[in-house]
């Protein structure tokens, strides 16, 4: 069964890895040892050979891919809307239902991937065949094609007309019941390359992206590029893959109380219970801010930068210790990198007036290889001239007196202070019950799973929260 | 033809050197540095408001920073911004060009943009004088239809497009500032690092590349899917890419391992992704399919944690608030879901 993946057009090409990937599940069930045991399946009066149930499918999915049944409802559905499998007795609705309906494989001439895409000249001749078979009982909707078709293709229609009739005398010389399957493999085929107005067509992938003729030329420039680009990235530093893994392993382990998907919020998530009390307690401007906001300011220098509260908080400390002008220059310097442009000018004169010129009323501390390289920038000022100062600046902040926030009593303190919000009761009505969590917190899961009989791994775990140290 | 040649044998010998030096940072499975992390369970989500109103396929939604308004952008021609804990529409902005594909919006709340198949970013200011959304500005430049596009602040955004460029544009003077070249195939989606100092991008050379947006420089390369990137993110802590593609799988390349690391798959999904976004904590990747669903995994342990089945159609865009409450689901059915 040789599987057709010449892309004919560039932009199908990303259908093709999925039907593939059908394919191979669909091989599978045909399997002669392992696939699915088919039967003769009684439709009314007539036995059909080699069919199957809805029910078969989804029962040899399940025990194939160790998947639940609603999974195997969505994969056995994704099959049947592929045209891969099609149903016997209602033909024109493509669903798999799991009961003692039967279906049938759809033979592979007829795969949407063999015949690629479909063709005018294809469809007009079926449905020529249709209309020759039984006069004038094509559908509404076939009649309009049909017409259209006319149309367009009419100087190809005595080709057309003549394929139609030649194919119905060929078949007619098959048996009555291959003439019948046939004809059932071409109608599912034309219902999925052609549905009726108003289904679904799974063939639908979106907007037309115009074929792109500005591609990448591959010449001997491009190739130099790419060296360049090679070498440089050969000699980058690069760390080792358990350094890393192990970083995102701390970063969701610290932030995990504060992931509101994954252990629900307090005192209620508004979303659920429609109780905004959760949105007012964080906003900008509160009195006292709430316990895991404060936490965390802890994680790293840059959350409590972008929390507005959090920046005030340390200006405070900072100004206590007489450096709050690094604040403020960095602060400065932001606001070149994201401000108007037109401003660039007279926001670097500014900075320079009150941060760096000798005598400055808030003169910074930095280095003198820095500060030769920033004041000639700023003959020529442009959004990143302060770059290398604001680095400098934000690096002292960051190691010194951000750590030294942290331990001080103005930190504790509003820890101290800081709420913890009461988790709202739930509704006075009884009959009324609103859920918390949307998903039971992972801790109880975990339990659960160890209690029937899985492994011991700490669930007690999950609601550590390390707010300790500085973590960038 | 001969120079090409050569040329060519080096660059195909300097990356299998890159491959192989990478191979050497390698030093343990996911399974070993994720053994003690405690396990998720089974995550329900549930919808909790359903956004109706458009009246075609959605293309592409995007959160505000605050935590309720959103901005969507559909087929029929409409960019609507939805307060979406109330269901309201805030704004419903009629489009030039329906054949749109990216909308965004802007951190500060003040701008929205959107673009498609007309090529341009239009940039619509939502906090006009007398209370009428305009376009403020037309970023046109680009010779291939826009992706993609997400703000760095009200003067600056970041446009990706199927002419295989980036581009920063100056908002206030409507120009290109830089472009970012080097992509062999229609960039799909990019997405802005938490500090603002790099943005990364998927295209359709099944690759992803990291960018400094201050050198306009490629800073890495990362391959290894089979098939068009459709979506692409940052790992909330900013070191690692997280990326979707066609060929149904989804890859985390770390920044500083220069690698992929994990890879998200299995053998029952076997349609592409769309859209992606990560929780709060990075523990769980949400990724929105072809076949409707969204399958939620857990990111450190690789394994599927859940599935969101609403849709009757494709999922095209996914996000998550930026205080991590809740995800919103965007479908070619026209409906927004609220999940959580």
């Amino acid at each position: 069964m040789t599987i057709n993946t010449m892309a004919k057009g560039g932009w199908h090409r990303d259908q093709m890895s999925c039907f593939r990937k059908m394919e191979k599940v669909i091989v599978a069930m045909q399997d002669p040892d392992m696939g699915m045991k088919m039967r003769n399946q009684r439709l009314l009066i007539t036995v059909i050979p080699h069919a199957m149930t809805g029910r078969d499918i989804i029962d040899w999915l399940m025990k194939k891919y160790n998947i639940c049944e609603e999974e195997a409802l969505h994969l056995s559905g994704k099959l049947v809307r592929y045209g891969y499998i099609y149903p016997l007795k209602e033909p024109r609705s493509l669903v798999l239902r799991p009961d003692e309906s039967p279906y049938r494989f759809q033979t592979p001439y007829f795969w949407t991937s063999t015949r690629w895409p479909a063709s005018e000249l294809d469809y007009a001749i079926y449905l020529a065949k249709k209309n020759i078979r039984k006069q004038g009982e094509l559908m509404e909707y076939e009649k309009e094609r049909y017409s259209v078709l006319h149309k367009r293709i009419n100087h190809t229609w005595d080709f057309v007309v003549m394929q139609a009739r030649e194919q119905l005398r060929a078949s007619k010389q098959r048996r009555k019941a291959d003439r019948i399957v046939l004809e059932c493999q071409e109608q599912a085929y034309w219902l999925i390359n052609r549905p009726p107005p108003g289904a679904r067509n799974v063939l639908d992938m979106g907007l037309e992206r115009p074929n792109n003729t500005a591609r990448v030329t591959v010449n001997s420039e491009y190739y130099k590029n790419e060296i360049e680009t090679c070498k440089r990235a050969l000699g980058r530093n690069r760390v080792k893959s358990s350094i890393c893994l192990e970083g995102f392993v701390k970063y969701s382990e610290q932030y995990q109380n504060h992931d509101p998907i994954m252990q629900g919020c307090l005192p209620s998530n508004p979303w659920i219970s429609d109780d905004s009390a959760h949105w007012t307690m964080n906003l900008e401007t509160v009195p006292t801010p709430t316990r895991l906001r404060v936490e965390r300011w802890s994680f790293s220098f840059m959350e409590l930068l972008n929390d507005e509260m959090g920046r005030r908080e340390f200006m405070t400390y900072l100004e206590k210790e007489f450096s709050g002008e690094n604040l403020c220059f960095w602060q400065a310097c932001e606001d070149i990198k994201h401000g108007e442009s037109s401003r660039i000018v007279e926001k670097v004169e500014e900075i320079y007036r009150n941060f760096l010129a000798p005598g400055a009323p808030r003169w910074v501390n930095i280095d003198s290889k820095t500060m030769d390289k920033t004041l000639s920038g700023i003959r020529h000022p442009h959004r990143f001239v302060m770059e290398d100062a604001q680095m400098h600046i934000y690096f002292l902040m960051k190691k010194d007196s951000f750590p030294r926030y942290l331990k001080s009593d103005l930190y504790k303190n509003m820890l101290a202070r800081a709420i913890v919000p009461q988790e709202t009761k739930k509704s006075v009505f009884p009959f009324m019950r609103r859920q918390r969590h949307s998903s039971p917190s992972p801790a109880q899961v975990a339990t659960q799973a160890t209690e029937e009989g899985g492994n011991a791994k700490g669930a007690g775990q999950a609601g550590t929260n390390s707010a300790a140290g500085s973590n960038v | 033809m001969g120079e090409m040649e050569e040329l060519r044998k080096e660059m195909e010998n300097l990356k299998d050197q890159i491959t192989a030096a990478r191979k050497t940072f390698q030093d343990t499975t996911l399974q070993e540095a994720a053994s003690g992390v405690t396990v998720v369970g089974r995550v329900q989500l549930k919808t909790r408001k359903t956004l109706r109103g458009h009246l075609a396929k959605i293309y592409a939604m995007h959160w505000g920073t605050d935590s309720t308004l959103c901005v969507s952008a559909s087929q029929d021609g409409k960019l609507i911004v939805w307060d979406s804990i109330t269901t309201n529409k805030v704004n419903a902005i009629p489009l030039k060009s329906s054949w749109v594909m990216t909308c965004a919006y802007a951190p500060s709340g003040n701008l929205v943009a959107c673009g498609g198949l007309d090529n341009m970013c239009s940039i619509y200011n939502l906090k006009g004088k007398d209370g009428n959304v305009k376009v403020m500005r037309e970023l046109a430049a680009h010779t291939g239809y826009l992706s993609c596009c997400r703000f760095l602040s009200d003067t600056e955004i970041i446009t990706s497009s199927g002419d295989c460029t980036c581009v920063l544009w100056d908002i206030e003077t409507g120009t290109e500032k830089m472009v970012f070249a080097g992509h062999q195939g229609d960039c799909m989606s990019l997405g802005v690092s938490p500090d603002f100092k790099f943005f990364i991008s998927g295209a359709c050379d099944f690759t992803a590349k990291l960018w400094d947006i201050r050198e306009a420089q490629c800073r890495q390369t990362f391959s290894g899917h089979e098939s068009d990137i459709n979506a692409i993110g940052f790992f909330p802590n900013g070191n690692a890419v997280i990326t979707g593609s066609d060929d149904a799988t989804c890859k985390l390349y770390d920044l500083r391992a220069d690698q992929e690391l994990i890879t998200y798959q299995d053998s029952s999904i076997m349609c592409g992704v769309t859209s992606l976004a990560a929780s709060k904590s990075g523990r769980l990747l949400l990724a929105g399919h072809d076949d409707f669903n969204v399958n939620i995994w857990d990111m450190l342990k690789s394994e599927r944690v859940g599935v969101l089945a609403g849709h009757d159609n494709r999922v095209s865009c996914i996000g998550v608030s930026s205080d991590g409450m809740a995800c919103c689901t965007g479908s070619w059915d026209s409906f927004l879901k609220i999940w959580n």
